[in-house]
């Protein structure tokens, strides 16, 4: 890998010079030094980070009309939040063990975290039936109809993380690829919860102020 | 090339003499591959080859026809609509067929051909191949896209056989009209509009992500981005644009079909219907819009930055000359598309929005003209003593300036608010986008069909029909949007089903509403050649030799033509040069394709740019 450029200076190449020539010639053929996987990652963390900034707008724009009500923060949603953290700090640690090759606290690690993904979507849905058991319909207020959006939307980040883990963990447990690839796979999914931890926080941030 | 590297090779070639060697190895010398190659899957059944295919190549061209598939519906559309404009005494369509036909009309051109053929087809077929890569960096997924946009389409057109039919609010969805009883569609084809809409933004994302990743890193060794041709420049950076707009149309149907389906509040302000007071409260209407523009200005970029780079290409291979400055080309696209992000307003002038924030948005909207003005000035200097040859993708090349030029210029009037205020909604803005992002870009859409086409099929399509098929299209484009121009100046107000015997309605508009209605008859049955062209050159047409057009981008390159499954044969090719190396002096041929080695052209000197 050649040293790295900045996006300033790979404009400013000028293809034709000699030394130019020489050097381009020597070009591996790809821009960043990061696997297929972990750039595509980052290209749909972009575009989930402008998704959800874009909602942001939206309820700041709609919350400055008279009709806005705010809601209750029932106390299950610290509880989930708490889930999101322990799973994401799980997984920084199951990152860890599966650079080191520890086999079974890798695994468990892979499990523990499914387990709290799921009782953070099942947190998330009794959350759901407890407000609309007390009233607070989509309908009866836009400050609700953002809140259950912005849960929905979470979720399906939440449910295509799932999968995604699904995959890498019958990977690894069959030992059906290399280390380099399945340890590849556990971080990206490791970054991703972080992704999704902070994509919650600054939501139930923005509810919890408004 | 500069001086120094003349006497270089000069001086190379020297010692070789002096060595009596056959080869020279030190200046073809390329270090060993450090990056795997690509693990490829290979399909085993009918289905999977021709269906579910996983090639890029394949995938491209399924994209292409499907967009091409619901384009003529859309070109049939225009011919209804004008029919009833130039004769209102037969009673030809409801004022609600011809609403439903002008949204259908605006949604599938826009979104369903263009994006879908530029990114989708173009950027399918060409960014594998001219990257020099095997394939997409995720088939799978790919694949995924094309059939998600697929299910779009087949949502977006079973909105003609609900009840009510299809949403009839206008390409931008404007709510609270949109979902408002008196609309036509509004509970059933808006919903499926919307709908359609989010599966057209999920199948995207995921082709997206497929371009992004294969352009920064699945390219052959030695193509650095600055050597990369400028079709892959606009494709990618439009991509790049499309990743970050999309999600706000996603953001905006999402909250519309919430608050058509359940009830919610998000767009609906309080109002009265029908004598009757709905349960909406408080909702901003002017939010919708701000979403959809913040998707609508850069969409017109991303159809029109492809198409920027596909007309740079064709006009360098077909005046055998370097494309004139390539790194401020470069520049533009990108500037171009960063801009495009601050401009949105300018859709939303007469809104009711502040005075000073349409100034703002006015100022952002004239300084992106520069940019595109230095890519005009840019192509003609590429054309000026060029060897120009007058092939098919040349003469809808040339077309593409002309008309982008007139398109852009009358958008320098729109962009101005104070200019702006009288012509909106006039028959002046229908024109002037149509001119600039309809014709402009539908005529690169054809050279590079008349161009590619080869690289598809192995045959070359009819130029005889071609020819008419070009001269029909562009002087028929000029006979169309011409006269309205002049029909937006008198005050002719547009999404009229039909204009009445207004006294403030100049007589000659209704004349000139019969002409050009002849004019898009003509015009859209001279599509019809093209397509008899299209199908039936794939069995009849002329045998083409490989690299018909004699052009130096890696996909002429490939071992066989058309390129097989993996493209490369067994070794990727390596590249030794930007892709506008055409007429070099000393050179054997008047082209050095990009993978031609040193050692093959010593003597050759290459041009300063």
């Amino acid at each position: 890998m050649s040293k790295k450029k900045s996006i300033f200076q790979l404009l400013t190449e000028k293809p034709w010079e000699t030394d130019q020539i020489e050097a381009d010639n020597d070009h591996e053929g790809r821009t960043v030094n990061l696997t297929k996987q972990k750039l595509g990652l980052r290209t749909i963390m972009a575009a989930s980070t402008v998704l959800f900034s874009l909602f942001i707008v939206a309820y700041s724009d709609r919350m400055l009309v008279s009709d806005w009500r705010n809601m209750p923060e029932p106390w299950l949603l610290w509880l989930n939040t708490g889930i999101l953290i322990i799973s994401s700090l799980v997984f920084h640690q199951t990152t860890k063990y599966a650079q080191k090759e520890i086999f079974d606290k890798t695994k468990n690690g892979l499990y523990f975290i499914g387990f709290l993904a799921y009782s953070f979507l099942i947190g998330q849905l009794i959350v759901w039936y407890q407000l609309m058991s007390t009233g607070y319909y989509a309908t009866s207020n836009v400050a609700n109809a953002f809140f259950y959006l912005f849960t929905t939307i979470h979720g399906l980040h939440i449910i295509g993380g799932i999968y995604f883990w699904g995959k890498t963990t019958s990977k690894f447990i069959k030992r059906s690829h290399k280390k380099e690839e399945i340890n590849n796979l556990i971080d990206i999914c490791a970054v991703y919860w972080h992704f999704l931890l902070v994509v919650w926080l600054v939501l139930f941030g923005l509810m919890l102020t408004s | 090339m500069s001086d120094e590297q003349d006497h270089k090779l000069e001086a190379k070639s020297d010692y070789v003499a002096d060595a009596s060697s056959v080869s020279t190895p030190d200046i073809d010398a390329v270090p060993e591959a450090e990056l795997p190659d690509q693990e490829l899957y290979h399909s085993h059944s009918w289905w999977t080859t021709y269906v579910f295919s996983q090639d890029a190549k394949y995938i491209g061209i399924q994209y292409a026809l499907t967009a091409i598939g619901t384009g003529l519906l859309g070109l049939v559309l225009s011919w209804l609509m004008r029919i009833q404009l130039a004769f209102p005494g037969l009673g030809w369509l409801e004022p609600s067929s011809y609403y439903q036909f002008v949204t259908m009309h605006g949604m599938i051109m826009v979104v369903y051909l263009l994006t879908a053929l530029f990114l989708g087809g173009f950027g399918n077929l060409l960014i594998p191949l001219m990257c020099g890569a095997r394939d997409m960096a995720f088939p799978y997924v790919n694949m995924l896209s094309y059939w998600a946009f697929v299910v779009a389409v087949i949502v977006l057109l079973a909105s003609f056989f609900v009840p009510g039919g299809p949403t009839g609010a206008g390409w931008t969805l404007y709510p609270p009209q949109a979902i408002t009883a008196g609309t036509p569609g509004y509970n059933g084809g808006i919903i499926l509009m919307l709908i359609s809409l989010i599966l057209f933004v999920a199948g995207f994302t995921m082709g997206g992500l497929n371009y992004i990743i294969t352009v920064l890193q699945l390219r052959a060794r030695g193509m650095t981005l600055m050597r990369m041709p400028l079709t892959i420049w606009g494709i990618f950076t439009a991509t790049v644009l499309a990743m970050f707009a999309f999600p706000a149309l996603l953001v905006g149907c999402l909250m519309m079909t919430l608050d058509s389906l359940l009830g919610t509040s998000f767009f609906m302000p309080a109002m009265v219907s029908l004598g009757e007071k709905l349960t909406h409260e408080g909702g901003s209407p002017i939010l919708f819009q701000h979403l959809f523009w913040f998707f609508g200005h850069p969409e017109v970029y991303i159809v029109a930055l492809p198409a920027f780079g596909i007309v740079s290409d064709l006009l360098s291979v077909h005046s055998r000359k370097t494309i004139f400055g390539y790194r401020m080309m470069v520049w533009a696209i990108v500037g171009i598309g960063a801009l495009s992000f601050f401009v949105w307003a300018h859709h939303m002038y007469v809104s009711g929005m502040n005075p000073w924030f349409g100034f703002f948005f006015a100022t952002t909207t004239l300084i992106i003209a520069v940019p595109t003005a230095i890519k005009v000035y840019n192509w003609i200097l590429t054309l000026w003593r060029g060897n120009i040859q007058l092939s098919l993708p040349m003469l809808f090349s040339l077309g593409f300036i002309v008309t982008f030029l007139n398109g852009g210029l009358t958008g320098l009037f729109l962009g101005n608010v104070t200019v702006d205020v009288p012509l909106s909604d006039t028959y002046f803005v229908v024109a002037h986008f149509h001119m600039v992002m309809g014709i402009a870009p539908i005529l690169v859409i054809f050279g590079a069909i008349y161009h590619w086409y080869p690289l598809i099929t192995g045959r070359m399509m009819n130029e005889t029909l071609g020819k008419i098929h070009f001269w029909i299209t562009f002087l028929g484009s000029y006979a169309i949007y011409f006269p309205m121009h002049y029909q937006g100046f008198v005050g002719v107000p547009r999404r009229y089903f039909e204009i009445y015997d207004s006294p403030y309605i100049d007589t000659s508009t209704l004349l000139l509403n019969k002409f050009i209605t002849i004019a898009v008859l003509i015009v859209g049955a001279a599509q019809l050649l093209f397509l008899y062209n299209l199908f039936a050159s794939a069995r009849l047409g002329k045998k083409s030799e490989k690299n018909p057009w004699k052009a130096n981008s890696l996909e002429w390159q490939t071992p066989q033509m058309p390129p097989e499954h993996g493209n490369w044969g067994k070794e990727l090719p390596k590249v030794y040069r930007w892709p506008y190396d055409f007429s070099v002096p000393g050179a054997k041929e008047d082209y050095i394709p990009q993978n031609q080695p040193p050692s093959e052209i010593i003597g050759a000197k290459v041009e300063k740019t």
